[in-house]
């Protein structure tokens, strides 16, 4: 794990950034929301920057919109500063996360404010919001109706259709999904995704939930405390996450505590055996391993294939996924947490005695 | 027994409708049976005391014959102009209250409402002494500091208009702010950021979705400046006779009471068929429940 730096992965390419953040920073009297950030977005990309509430996320993306206005640093588009280019006249659109449709305007008139504020004719107007609530599979019997008698579906997709109207650059994504329930969210993630691929253009978009930004982004951003502390693609950041920050933002992963000793195996707290683990690197004395509870597995007593690392504990409780059921084991004065197919299920009662193993190779070691 | 008349039983047997029987009939004595005895007079031959006289129209013709049409016609243009001056003058402020001031905002309201614990013929006074030909304190300033004669402004209709304008201001501005503030954020940011300049955003956003409180500002003042009377007397003086002066001195002076009631209840049913055409375009539970 080196610094930031080298997890940009494939930065520089041919293609020049259609939008390079320089030293950007946002300070509220002596709180800097956002302390010099370095960022390269690269045309036609679906860059995620995620982070808990607090971590200036909002404020990097209100000032990426023009609606906040810079300390220092710059904003380049296309390699033109565009600090002090106030919002109606950058080439982008925001999608907000309450989504602030104009109540007292119809459907048709939500998605045509743009050309309407552009001074575009009626008939062309109504035209191109025909053209987008097709494409984003609204009924057009809708282009009349109240926004404020449609479903909430149907609202994000007024949304989206509001913000691509103008056929902007850059689409921004203010955590939209955020207030909706998790079978809709789902599809919508899908769909907007879906919305990237076929309109080909930069969506920059922000969220606290990781597990959102891997199913839909090209590459991510984790923001904590005003900076970007990892970039890089879903699969870079799910596999070599740079710190015990990054793994707690993946959702329920096993963090153990861990101190090197001189032998090169892992002493952890509160269990009797040391792990084996990768090595720690040079001068590293203090880390955490990180197990996936997918990569744990239950050890039968003698019989089948062991295990690197091997814990002895109790079966606390199991918890159906779907597909998959979450185990939690109490070993070693802490909760170890287990995810197996449903067809793996251990033949063990709640509170009977289990035996829990995983392998080095499936473990990442990371600093605090 | 007719459905009608067993609903209305049910009503009657409330115990919500019972608990509010007090009060009702104290409405019915103190507030309606005024009206209606206003009403009711404005129909007595002239002159008359009591409620014995036939039915008459005479009234309600003399006010016509005798111009007092012109009056309620004054009326209504002062009330008219009035809204006009307090729309342009508080929706910055309201603006500005509702939405830049923050904290400062309460220290505003504190300063719009102090004028009102003096009574208003006080601070009507105070006008006069400061707008007074010759002696008043801002022709006295111009002339000690600039050395300039300043025409009358006393006694004319800009100077009730101002008073007007002046004493009514609190019961615009609030219902603007109240409006303006719910007019959210983000939607202001949303048109911004889909392209609407600062006028465009006035006139597509906040105007509409402040409209109810821009309609109960402006029904308040508008209503209040047409019944308006002290305003006109003491900034106006002899040249300025709007209705509700009219109204008093045919009470008074005149010991007309038939001849001031029917001018009472023209005033009362042009300003409250008014006010049920602007409350008609008010959905109030939409509006409570929009916050």
């Amino acid at each position: 794990m080196g610094a930031p730096e080298a997890h940009r992965s494939g930065a520089g390419g041919a293609i020049p950034p259609v939008l390079r953040l320089v030293g950007l920073t946002k300070t509220f009297g002596s709180f800097a929301a956002v302390d010099q950030v370095d960022l390269d977005i690269r045309q036609g990309e679906f860059f995620t920057i995620v982070g808990p509430s607090g971590s200036g996320k909002t404020t990097l993306l209100r000032m990426l919109a023009g609606l906040e206005r810079p300390s220092a640093g710059d904003i380049l588009l296309r390699g033109e500063r565009v600090n002090d280019v106030a919002a109606n006249r950058r080439p982008t659109a925001m999608v907000f996360q309450s989504l602030a449709l104009f109540q007292h305007k119809t459907v048709g008139q939500n998605i045509e404010f743009a050309l309407k504020m552009r001074r575009v004719d009626p008939a062309a107007r109504r035209e191109r919001a025909y053209q987008l609530m097709d494409m984003l599979r609204l009924s057009r019997d809708y282009y009349g109706r109240s926004v404020a008698r449609i479903s909430g579906g149907e609202r994000q997709r007024v949304a989206l259709a509001r913000a691509l109207a103008s056929d902007p650059e850059i689409l921004f994504f203010d955590e939209p999904l955020s207030a909706i329930d998790y079978r809709l969210r789902k599809q919508l993630e899908v769909e907007l995704k879906d919305l990237h691929r076929e309109t080909r253009k930069t969506f920059v978009y922000i969220t606290h939930s990781l597990e959102e930004a891997m199913v839909m982004s090209d590459r991510i951003g984790i923001m904590r405390q005003g900076r970007l502390i990892q970039i890089g693609t879903p699969d870079e950041i799910y596999t070599r996450p740079l710190n015990k920050f990054v793994s707690e933002f993946m959702g329920e992963v096993n963090i153990i505590e861990v101190e090197a000793r001189a032998d090169g195996w892992l002493a952890a707290k509160g269990l009797e055996r040391p792990l084996k683990g990768p090595v720690m690197p040079n001068g590293l004395v203090h880390g955490h391993l990180v197990v996936r509870p997918e990569s744990v597995r239950f050890i039968d007593n003698g019989a089948g294939g062991g295990a690197d690392n091997v814990v002895a504990g109790t079966l606390y409780n199991e918890y159906a996924l779907g597909s998959r059921v979450q185990y939690h084991v109490k070993a070693g004065g802490r909760m170890f947490v287990v995810e197996k197919l449903r067809e793996l299920r251990p033949e063990a009662t709640l509170g009977a005695a289990v035996t829990i193993g995983w392998d080095a190779r499936d473990s990442i070691l990371v600093p605090d | 027994m007719s459905a009608l008349a067993q609903r209305l039983a049910g009503f009657l047997h409330q115990p919500g409708f019972q608990a509010a029987v007090p009060v009702l009939i104290l409405l019915l004595i103190g507030f309606f049976g005024p009206l209606v005895l206003v009403a009711v007079f404005s129909f007595m031959p002239a002159r008359s005391f009591k409620l014995d006289g036939g039915p008459t129209l005479e009234n309600y013709r003399f006010a016509f014959e005798q111009s007092y049409y012109l009056s309620l016609l004054r009326s209504f243009a002062f009330a008219a102009g009035t809204v006009a001056v307090l729309a342009l003058v508080c929706y910055p402020v309201a603006l500005g209250m509702a939405k830049l001031f923050g904290r400062y905002a309460g220290v505003l309201t504190l300063v719009m409402v102090l004028p009102l614990f003096v009574s208003e013929n006080v601070r009507l006074f105070g006008w006069v002494l400061f707008l007074l030909k010759g002696g008043g304190v801002l022709a006295g300033a111009a002339k000690a500091v600039f050395g300039i004669e300043l025409a009358d402004m006393l006694y004319s209709n800009s100077a009730t208009l101002m008073g007007l304008a002046y004493v009514y201001l609190p019961f615009m501005l609030f219902p603007m702010v109240l409006g303006l503030s719910m007019v959210s954020r983000d939607v202001v940011e949303a048109a911004s950021d889909l392209g609407a300049s600062r006028w465009q955003i006035m006139r597509e956003i906040e105007l509409p979705l402040a409209l109810p409180g821009l309609l109960i500002g402006g029904l308040l003042t508008f209503v209040l400046s047409l019944g308006s009377l002290t305003e006109s007397k003491v900034l106006g003086g002899s040249k300025v006779i709007m209705i509700a002066a009219d109204i008093e001195s045919a009470f008074t002076y005149g010991q007309n009471w038939p001849l001031g009631s029917a001018l009472s209840v023209l005033l009362l049913v042009l300003a409250g068929g008014l006010v049920l055409v602007v409350l008609s375009k008010l959905n109030l539970d939409a509006i409570l429940k929009r916050r």
